[in-house]
């Protein structure tokens, strides 16, 4: 088998529920039957299914990971390296990662990828005003169950998405349906294209956005209730985060 | 402003040309889309939404007023042509009628407490169940909701086209609904098979095995069936109106309407 040395990445993310597995079912059967060989990972905390979902009905290579104990955009940094590695030896042209996207403050995508964010209509107007660099980084927010609220209010939330991520593409999405997934085809495949070198690796990538502080005493096990409790980067109600401690 | 839009022929799913060469859609037209599930109704929109240039499944081209639309109109959602309506389009939102039409209609901008207005007149030709400011969008029945979708689209919305796909059970006046919405610059599409609706409309586009397989006008002896057909479905709107407020049903309905 002679292994393409050019490979299109796709990060997914959104919240829960909004459709993220059916949009990238539907990319990828058009992908397949562009003639693109497609791999599949899922980054879950501590139940996924999709892996084997898109192994039965594409028969292409697919497998998931628990981020478990670690935040899963840390999981995804992690074990993005590895994943392109797996995806390049198995003659894929295509990497689709789905990841959990549940926290709010990191966003998933790298420099050299595509990133697209999955946000459901249904999930009330001011949804684009609380999800943070999940949206603001990505290229196209992607917008689901259009079919389910009114004109109004999608062209409301539409509205939103533009005040606060003007550079963002919007598409919107029947994913039950798979009404307008063809553009998201084409920007997956005009994405960078990153390079692997004779000896498979590939070339170095940054994530996109400036993760928040991280560490601190509630992370490393402290289970006391209230800032007098701990020590590092602390925030109390009625003020900003400070320091406590030497 | 946009007069005309217009689908070129593709491929249905097993790739052969569609016989139809052209399909032009004017401001004003009311028109049905017709056919069983699975015909390629939805990648008929999925077309329409995208002005697709033979870069969809199909192949369609999709032109506006005879000539291909700019890329913007494929990467902008604000100018997508379509306003959907479908069995499952509802609001989510619990304000207050006229605040939550206010919101719309101001993002729209122009004449804003007109748009209001206006729209709540249109929906309130269309249900029988009167529509205020002030009730609670949650509170609406299906009617009222429908009635309220429809107006809204019909009137804030500027899309040209309104798409409305299967609504037609729901509680409003189908035969004041197409005579109200005739007035409006706009391309109203049904997606539907009631009698009554296909007679109303202008043409009927039909579809089988996920292409478009003829265009039927509605011609004069179709036209001669309307009187007849509407009469039989008043008086079925009249029973099941009966049926719902505990009455029993005789003879004379079917007299009345002229049925027997």
């Amino acid at each position: 088998m002679k292994l393409a040395n050019r490979m299109n990445l796709a990060i997914c993310a959104g919240p829960s529920t909004t459709g993220k597995t059916s949009v990238l079912r539907h990319i990828t059967g058009k992908l397949i039957a562009a003639g693109k060989k497609v791999a599949f990972l899922k980054i879950d905390v501590q139940f996924a299914e999709e892996d084997v979902q898109f192994q039965r009905e594409f028969g292409i290579p697919a497998r998931k990971v628990y981020s478990g104990e670690l935040c899963p955009d840390h999981c995804n940094v992690m074990v993005l390296g590895d994943a392109l590695q797996w995806a390049h030896k198995a003659g894929c042209d295509v990497l689709l990662v789905e990841t959990a996207g549940l926290c709010l403050r990191c966003s998933p995508y790298v420099d050299k990828g595509f990133g697209m964010v999955v946000l459901e209509a249904t999930s009330g107007i001011n949804l684009p005003l609380k999800v943070g660099p999940m949206l603001s980084l990505a290229d196209v927010a992607v917008v689901t169950k259009i079919d389910r609220v009114s004109q109004a209010e999608r062209e409301v939330f539409r509205a939103r998405i533009q005040d606060v991520a003007l550079s963002v593409k919007i598409r919107e999405v029947n994913a039950l349906h798979g009404i307008g997934i063809d553009p998201l085809v084409s920007h997956v495949l005009a994405s960078h294209a990153i390079t692997f070198d004779a000896q498979g690796r590939h070339e170095s990538m940054l994530l996109r956005g400036n993760p928040p502080v991280g560490t601190c005493t509630i992370c490393v096990g402290k289970k006391e209730i209230g800032w007098q409790s701990h020590f590092g980067v602390v925030r109390a109600l009625e003020d900003q985060t400070f320091y406590r401690g030497e | 402003m946009i007069e005309t839009i217009s689908i070129l022929a593709g491929r249905n799913k097993k790739g052969e040309e569609e016989p139809v060469g052209r399909i032009d859609l004017k401001m004003g037209d009311v028109v049905s889309v017709v056919g069983p599930t699975g015909s390629g109704k939805t990648t008929l929109i999925n077309d329409l939404e995208l002005f697709a240039y033979g870069n969809t499944p199909t192949g369609r081209k999709v032109l506006i007023d005879g000539v291909r639309p700019p890329p913007e109109y494929g990467e902008d959602p604000a100018l997508n042509p379509i306003a959907l309506i479908t069995q499952h389009t509802t609001f989510l939102s619990d304000l207050p009628v006229g605040e939550f039409l206010e919101t719309h209609a101001r993002i729209r901008g122009g004449d804003v407490a007109g748009a209001v207005q206006n729209t709540l007149a249109f929906a309130n030709q269309l249900t029988g169940e009167p529509l205020v400011p002030t009730i609670r969008m949650t509170e609406l029945s299906g009617g009222q909701t429908r009635s309220l979708l429809i107006a809204d689209a019909a009137i804030i919305c500027n899309t040209p086209i309104v798409l409305l796909d299967e609504v037609e059970n729901a509680g409003i006046h189908r035969g004041r609904a197409l005579e109200l919405l005739r007035k409006y610059r706009k391309i109203f599409i049904f997606v539907t098979h009631d009698p009554r609706i296909a007679l109303l409309s202008d043409f009927r586009i039909v579809m089988q095995s996920g292409g478009i397989t003829k265009v039927l006008r509605t011609d004069d002896s179709e036209r001669r069936l309307l009187e007849k057909v509407t009469r039989i479905d008043d008086t079925l709107t009249g029973l099941r109106e009966k049926i719902r407020l505990g009455a029993e049903l005789n003879e004379m309905e079917l007299e009345l309407g002229g049925i027997l």
